[in-house]
């Protein structure tokens, strides 16, 4: 089940002024796109004071929308840039709801630099592990958050694995790598 | 890896008290269920603090999947929860269909329901016969062995393999049943039935067991709930939700006409479908055993459920259908899909581009958040409480690490 209906967006609106910028109601699974800087305003209030509370952080993803061909990148549409996708559930009135906010690749366009987004942790403790994740295996710096280290790949990996101009390093502490 | 060690501000921290002990269990030890690292900042035989260490089995799952097309990925859900692969098929299958919108055949459905259900009933006894190796005793592990080893010799009878099925794939199923399949499930049901209440005796209502596992790692709902918990871990808690009925319609209308009652704990009491001892006077909601009892419930219901599929099943005239094509296309879009596994609620993100490739494949797993909760639980308990804790959890590293 999902989220429908624009009344309750209407009442996001009101109690988060301007956070909603964009949002496609059709969609296989109905999504909103929130402005990054205000993503903590909207799950705190969609967790602690919304009429339907989603109390559960099911998933964190970041896509990186990058296409590496040069042939097929003359041809897509979009300009290269990372989206945020949280995928939320109430677990008292059984729908779930996905929100979108969209950031640069880099901060500043600068190579190198991390994008950032406020971490979630505060409004659910459970985001701490996958905003870990995230950061570990895509590259988005989440401000705020208490304990931000990779998760998954050891301390000392280098690069980003699922951002699509990743490159496999050559040697990982005397291993080959490809 | 001493250097590193050094270079861990969070390591210095630890041993600044001069009574406090670092503990590191794991990655090799037996009751952390694969290579999960535990590190214990004990004081004296308490526990004042736990930290996970993950990441031994990763292997970017996700990134192979944005370069093999949505059924050449099968395989590689196969080897995220590897005690429960045709569950982890069928969701990551649900989710491309989902996308495609598309139905698959009557007969295919029921099928479906009658192989996932028969693995959540092998993957409760690995995690029942496992918890017991956890607490110290060994014989059911073999008992729990015994029987899953039935079940997959009738899966390597359908599908040739024995714990990386690959058999529900997008679009349908592999291969039908062979002739006589049917008769053999039933046989073995027949077989299994009375068995569940030597489980019982073995472990739910003995003492020790009890000791164990009674009012240890009390999990409040709330606390389940913000953390993303799901499967038995959740319904130990008391939320009353299971994909299976509470799902997206994709999911649920597989489910459609079944008989099933949530093994969630509603007004003190546990849905009675099936002779089951009384809850100890010492368990408390949340706590271990509630969670290992959820497992154990969760076993006759799926018996239940395969029960029905195999009649609804024999029942279908049509043809089970083709699954989909190697390269068929997907249109561009995105999908978000989560099925209730043995473990938990298994999510699939899937983003196409329009080709047959997905452009990015996201894997939620629900190990993943169960240990993620695991901080909170072991805190303040004693040492030989933590694998009592974290094998209630019932944890599968290859689904964790992905």
């Amino acid at each position: 089940m999902t989220m429908r209906g624009p009344g309750f967006l209407d009442q996001l609106d009101a109690a988060v002024p301007a956070a909603v910028v964009g949002r496609n109601l059709e969609a296989i699974d109905p999504w909103i796109e929130v402005a990054p800087e205000r993503i903590v305003d909207v799950c705190a209030w969609l967790a602690k004071s919304s009429p339907v509370r989603f109390d559960s952080l099911q998933c964190i993803t970041a896509i990186d929308w990058l296409e590496t061909d040069p042939k097929k990148a003359a041809k897509v549409t979009w300009q290269p840039h990372t989206e945020m996708v949280y995928h939320l559930w109430s677990t008292s009135a059984r729908v779930s709801l996905v929100l979108k906010a969209k950031l640069p690749r880099w901060k500043s366009d600068v190579p190198g630099e991390l994008p950032e987004i406020p971490s979630v942790c505060g409004v659910w403790r459970g985001a701490n592990w996958h905003e870990r994740e995230v950061y570990d295996l895509s590259g988005i710096w989440f401000t705020g958050h208490p304990d931000l280290r990779r998760i998954l790949c050891p301390e000392d990996w280098e690069g980003y694995p699922l951002r699509k101009d990743y490159e496999m390093p050559l040697d990982y502490h005397g291993i080959r790598g490809r | 890896m001493a250097q590193m060690l050094d270079d861990d501000p969070r390591i210095i921290e630890f041993d600044v008290r001069t009574d406090e002990m670092l503990v590191n269990m794991g990655p090799q030890h037996p009751s952390t269920h694969g290579v999960l690292r535990l590190v214990l900042r004990t004081d004296g035989e308490v526990v004042s603090e736990v930290e996970p260490h993950i990441g031994y089995l990763h292997r970017c799952a996700e990134k192979i999947g944005e370069n093999l097309t949505h059924r050449q990925w099968i395989p590689y859900t196969d080897r995220m929860d590897y005690l429960a692969a045709m569950n982890m098929n069928l969701g990551w299958a649900l989710a491309v269909e989902k996308l495609m919108k598309y139905q698959v055949s009557e007969k295919a459905r029921h099928l479906r329901v009658l192989i996932t259900e028969l693995n959540r009933i092998a993957s409760h006894l690995v995690g029942m016969g496992a918890y017991g190796l956890d607490l110290g005793t060994f014989s059911p592990f073999l008992y729990a062995f015994r029987e899953r080893e039935k079940i997959l010799d009738l899966f390597e009878e359908a599908c040739g393999a024995r714990l990386t099925y690959s058999y529900i794939t997008v679009g349908g199923l592999t291969a039908d049943l062979p002739a006589g399949w049917l008769a053999k499930c039933e046989a073995f049901l027949e077989q299994f039935e009375p068995i569940i209440k030597e489980y019982h005796a073995l472990l739910t209502t003995n003492a020790i067991f009890v000791k164990r596992t009674a009012n240890i790692g009390v999990m409040s709902r709330e606390l389940a709930i913000e953390y993303g918990c799901s499967g038995p871990v959740l319904r130990g808690s008391g939320v009353d939700q299971d994909m299976r009925r509470d799902g997206e319609a994709i999911y649920t209308a597989m489910y459609d006409g079944y008989a099933f009652e949530v093994a969630v704990m509603k007004n003190g009491h546990y849905p009675r479908d099936h002779d089951y001892p009384a809850v100890p006077a010492d368990a408390v909601l949340g706590d271990c055993w509630h969670r290992f009892f959820v497992r154990m419930l969760e076993v006759v219901q799926s018996m239940d459920l395969v029960r029905q599929a195999m009649d609804r099943y024999s029942a279908c005239k049509g043809p089970l259908g083709e699954p989909l094509k190697l390269t068929e296309k997907m249109p561009a879009g995105d999908a978000y899909l989560e099925t209730e596994c043995p473990k938990g609620q298994m999510g699939f993100y899937l983003v196409s581009d329009g080709s047959a490739i997905p452009w990015r494949v996201r894997a939620r797993s629900s190990s993943f958040s169960n240990l993620a909760v695991a901080h909170e639980l072991c805190r303040g308990c004693l040492i030989a409480d933590v694998p009592a804790i974290v094998g209630s959890l019932d944890i599968v590293m290859g689904e964790i690490d992905r």
